[in-house]
Parts: C-alpha cells; structure tokens; sequence
C-alpha cells in the first residue's frame, strides 16, 4: 500500500481522535469525581450536536461559534440532572445507577427522533472542502479546525482543574469525599458541577464534531460506546489518559478502514476493549489499584 | 408434585387465587383474542423468558449483563442457520443452538471472573462482545450480513401444529411460549431454593464474604451465565421461528440488551415474578401508547403525517427512571405486600 495513503489516514484519524478524546474527557471527568458511569454520554453529546445544528440553521452560527453556547447549555443540563436526578441514587447499587443512566439515554434518544425524526443532518460551511496540502500529505480545515478547537477545550479544562480553587475542590471530593466534607466543601454542590463540566465537554466536542459529520439521533449509542472504549483503553478517570486514547482509536479506526473495510472499523475498537479489559483492566495509563 | 409444591407454598390463598384465575384467562386466550391481542401476548411471554434469564444472572448471582442481546441473537441465527443449510428441526436444532450460546456466555464470564472484572466493568465486558458479534455478522454473507437472513414460509406453515420444525398457526407459538416463560419461572423457582441458589445470592450480596466461607466464586458465577445464556438461547430460536427473519443491526442491537433488563427492574430486579410482572405491565403499556397515537391520527386530533416513532421508548424509559428513583425494589414486592399475594414472611 501507498505509504502516503497511510499517513492521510493517520493525520486524520489523529485529528478526529483529539475530538473523541475531548469527549472521552467528559466520561472520564464525571466517573474519576462522582463515580458514576454516564451511560447517558453519547445522547448528551448528540444534543450538543442538534444545538449547534439548530444555532447554524436559525442565526447562521458556524459550529466552532457555538461552541461555547453547546458548552454551556450542556453544563445547564448536566448540572440540574445531577442534582435532581442522578444524585437520588448515590445509595443505590452501582447496577442501579447504570440502569437509571442507560433509561435516560434512551429518554434522550426518543425525544430526539420526536422532534428531529431519523433522518441524517448536517451543515454546510464555506470552507467545507479547502485543504491544506504538506506534499502528497491532505489535511482538510475542517478536521483540523475540529482538532485545534478539542485541544483549546480540553486545555481549558485541566487549566481549570489544576489552578482553579473550584477545580482544586472537585479533585478533593474524587480525592476522598469523606475529607472533603470534613474541611467544609459543599460536596453536593461540587457534584452537580462536576456532572455540568462533564456534559459541557460534550456539548463542546458534539458541536465540534458537528463540523465533520452529519448528526442524527441513532448515533448517539454508537458515540456511548466509542468513550467507554476509549476511557477504557485510556483509563478510566485518568483525564490524560482520554485524550491519549481518543487518538489511539481514532488512528485505529482510520488505519482499520483504509486496510479492510470501513464497516469493520468499530468491530477493532471493541476487539481492543476486549483486550485491555482483560490484560490490563485499569487502562493504558490508569493507576494499577481499582 | 414436590415441584409444584415448592412452587406454590410461598403464595397465600388470595395468590393462589388470583393465579389460578389468570393462568385460566390466558390459557382461554386464543378462543376470545384477536390476532392482535395474541400477537402482544406472544411478545409479552417472549419478553418476560429473556428478562428471567437476565434476571437470573443479575438478581441472583448479581452479574450485570448488558450483552443479553449476544445470546438470544447466537440461538436465533445457529437454529435458523441449522434449519435452511441442512433441513435440521429446530426442535433437535435448539440443542447445539443453545450450546453456542452457553459456549459463548461462558467464554465471556470465565474471560470477566478469570481477570476478575466486576461490576460495571463486567457489563461494558458484555456489551462489547455483543457489539463485535453484531459487527461480524454484518460481514457474514453465508448469515446474510445486513441484508438479513430469513426463513421460508409458506401459507400453508400458518395453519396446523407442527413443533418439530415450529411452523403453525399463532396459538402454537402463542402456547409455547407461554409454556417456555412458565417453565423458566418454575426452573427459576427451584434454583432459588436449591443449595446453587442460595451459594449465588451468597455471591451476591457479599462476594468476600463467600469466598471466605468456601464458595468457590468462579464455578458459581459461571453456572449462573451458563444456565442465564442457555435461557437466552432458547428463547432466541423461538425468535428465529416467530420472526422468521434475521437482522443483525435488529438482532444484536443494544436496545433489545436494554429492553431485556426493562421489565426485570419495573416488576423488581432479584424477585420471582418480577420479570414477568414488569413485561405484563410495559409491553401492553407501549401498544396502548402506539394504538392511542393511531386512533389519535385517525380522529384527526393530532396530524396523521406526524411520526411519533420514539414515543413508545420514550414512554417504557420514563417509567423506568421514575421505580429507580421512587422505587428501586420494583412493583412485585410492593403489589404483592399489598394484595397480600405471599404469605407472611415468604418473598415472591
């Protein structure tokens, strides 16, 4: 095989991974603080992306503008289930949490399809089909804005976590929750931003991903699986660790459909979940103790 | 007769009853429901058959499985497989049907307990199996791939009663799930009480605890996805016979995983009749949603060109969210508590 047409398939698997990585980080910031599975990841990112759909048709908004919009109105959403909701059930068996999460998702999935029906949407933006060419080497601006608008996002939010008081005092409660209560830090409240910030980066990489391709609402459990796989094989509540993974499936998803088929692309990333799940549970760069 | 008795001592007098007179209702069924109602009685039995065998493995042996759809595809595709390669009758065909599924369920426990992945972990373990089987068969041509793979009828299979090869009128499908699903329930009453039983709910409620007094957890865990996989696949080659065709993005989907667990967690995750006490409530719930919508179409209160396709779902996930938040044991035990169905001191 053409070497060129390998690294093409790399630079854009890389691009697109940067993408599922920053989605990756929204399951893996709400597991590693309020250790919950979101189960309900993919429907939510998939909202992000009928927002941003919905910006682009009524005021004309490209997507990367509404980022910050998607962003913001997810955390809205994020943070009022927590606190209504999923916090309900923090005495529950972890079965039961995931039951509840898998029930929403498909709440989510349904009103989709209501409103929007099941057919594919997406947006058309000027620069849709410009590229950049290094030799025989293509990058299209889109992937590449996509990927430069994951890394500002993700970049935000361990700037936020790291230097942030707010940020310092959710890592205190994923830290030790008990202690966190002791010192006086409203843990409830903590949680409910944590599930905000979580579902903000969905919102962020579902408007961002918007860019690359058209949205409908069966894809949401499809985008579900792809961040367990990805924060499984990163580690899961390992923030790094998402990011790194987003691009090692990304890259192996691309490298699968150029060298066998596209169809077959997912069927690699679950023979790897596979794999790490049984040789090395805690993921690539997760911490050895569960 | 002992069997029986097992079956029946935790009920009161009102249970019995009340049971009695069921039990008699749907037996009478096909005398006085049209194609309509047995068809949602086919699908509630079929229903609740896959949510006792999901429920076996989660509330008794506590093995969350999101991969239920793995199993009865594998029995649904190896007997329709059997059956129109080389003329094998499903009634002979469900014995290595069901093996696969067993095969496969225990190859992923033994690969989950082995590595000892628990919890949650062991669920996405699941859920990914079920989502490379679905990709494989796909790209299967000899299974159909994704242009389905179906079984010849002919107006002639829809008349008469012939098990062997499951081809007759509804009643014969109707009848025989409903002996499948009562016989799961009557299995699964028996397992409850038996010395397996009581070692998985052992395991469940404290899996230290039961190593430390000599469970050997593997085993046990594995018998549970045995019997669980083996439950799935039977009631996937009755799929296979009913549906008479075969789609892997149908078959395999998640959402049928997720509907397997539905009515478990409505009628109460652990319990008896839960499972087939939810599905009575959800399955009709659903038609009666679709059938409002329909009759809503026709007397033009709402625009007959509206698609309401996620309605049903939408309705079935909600109720879900409201018993996990406000009543997370289910409605068996608290139905029962109140129509005092058990006698006192005994669970349902």
């Amino acid at each position: 095989m053409d070497p060129w047409t390998l690294a093409n398939a790399v630079v854009s698997g890389l691009l697109i991974g940067l993408v599922y990585g920053l989605s990756a980080l929204g399951l893996s910031v709400i597991f590693g603080v309020i250790r919950i599975v979101n189960f309900a990841h993919g429907e939510i990112m998939v909202v992000g992306m009928f927002f941003a759909l919905l910006m682009f048709r009524w005021l004309g908004l490209d997507p990367l503008l509404s980022v910050p919009l998607a962003a913001a109105a997810m955390f809205g959403f994020g943070y009022v289930l927590q606190l209504i909701v999923v916090s309900r059930v923090s005495h529950l068996p972890e079965h039961m949490q995931f039951l509840l999460l898998a029930a929403i998702a498909i709440m989510i999935v349904s009103a989709l399809l209501l409103v929007f029906g099941p057919d594919a949407q997406g947006v058309h933006v000027g620069y849709a089909w410009d590229s950049v060419a290094f030799g025989e080497l293509i990058v299209d601006y889109p992937k590449m804005f996509a990927a430069v608008a994951a890394i500002v996002v993700a970049a935000l939010l361990l700037a936020f976590f790291k230097y942030t008081t707010t940020g310092k005092a959710i890592r205190a409660c994923a830290d030790n929750r008990m202690g966190a209560q002791v010192v006086g830090l409203n843990v409830g409240q903590l949680y409910a931003l944590t599930f905000g910030i979580g579902a903000a980066c969905l919102g962020a990489a579902g408007a961002i991903i918007l860019l690359l391709f058209e949205v409908h609402p069966y894809l949401a459990p499809g985008y579900t699986l792809l961040a367990f796989v990805i924060v499984i094989v990163g580690g899961l509540g390992s923030l790094f660790g998402a990011l790194v993974g987003g691009i090692l499936i990304g890259v192996s998803e691309a490298l699968a459909a150029v060298l066998f088929q596209p169809s077959m692309k997912s069927a690699f990333s679950f023979a790897l979940l596979i794999l790490v799940l049984l040789l090395r549970p805690q993921g690539l760069l997760g911490k050895a103790v569960r | 007769m002992k069997a029986i008795d097992l079956f029946l001592s935790p009920l009161s007098a009102a249970g019995r009853w009340l049971g009695a007179v069921l039990l008699v209702v749907l037996l009478l069924l096909p005398y006085w429901g049209s194609s309509y109602v047995m068809t949602v009685a086919t699908t509630v039995f079929y229903l609740a058959l896959v949510g006792q065998s999901w429920n076996l493995m989660l509330g008794f042996a506590g093995l969350l499985s999101i991969g239920h759809a793995l199993f009865v595809g594998v029995g649904a595709y190896a007997s329709a497989y059997l059956f129109s390669a080389i003329g094998l009758p499903p009634a002979i065909g469900v014995v290595p049907a069901v093996a696969l599924a067993v095969l496969i369920g225990l190859l992923i426990g033994y690969l989950g307990f082995r590595f000892a992945i628990g919890g949650v972990y062991f669920a996405l373990l699941t859920i990914a199996f079920a989502e490379f089987v679905r990709i494989v068969v796909d790209h299967v041509p000899w299974l159909g791939a994704t242009e389905g793979f179906f079984l010849k009828v002919s107006a002639a299979d829809r008349h008469g009663i012939d098990l062997a090869n499951l081809r007759g009128a509804p009643e014969m499908y109707y009848y025989l799930i409903m002996a499948l699903a009562l016989g799961a329930l009557v299995l699964c009453r028996y397992l409850l009480r038996s010395r397996l039983g009581y070692y998985w709910q052992a395991i469940r409620d404290d899996p230290e605890a039961a190593e430390a007094l000599g469970i050997n957890l593997l085993r046990y865990r594995m018998y549970a996805v045995a019997i669980s996989s083996g439950m799935a696949g039977v009631a996937g080659v009755f799929y296979a016979f009913y549906q008479n065709s075969l789609f892997p993005e149908i078959v395999f989907n998640i959402e049928r995983s997720i509907e397997a667990t539905l009515g478990s967690i409505v009628g109460g995750v652990g319990t008896l009749f839960g499972p087939i006490f939810g599905t009575f409530i959800l399955t009709p719930l659903g038609e009666f949603v679709t059938e409002g919508i329909d009759l809503l179409k026709h007397w033009r209160v709402i625009d007959p060109e509206t698609k309401l396709d996620g309605l049903k779902l939408l309705v079935w996930s909600f109720i879900v969210v409201l018993i996990v938040l406000f009543k997370p044991t289910g409605l068996w035990p608290w139905v029962c508590h109140r129509l005092r169905l058990t006698r006192p001191g005994a669970e349902g």
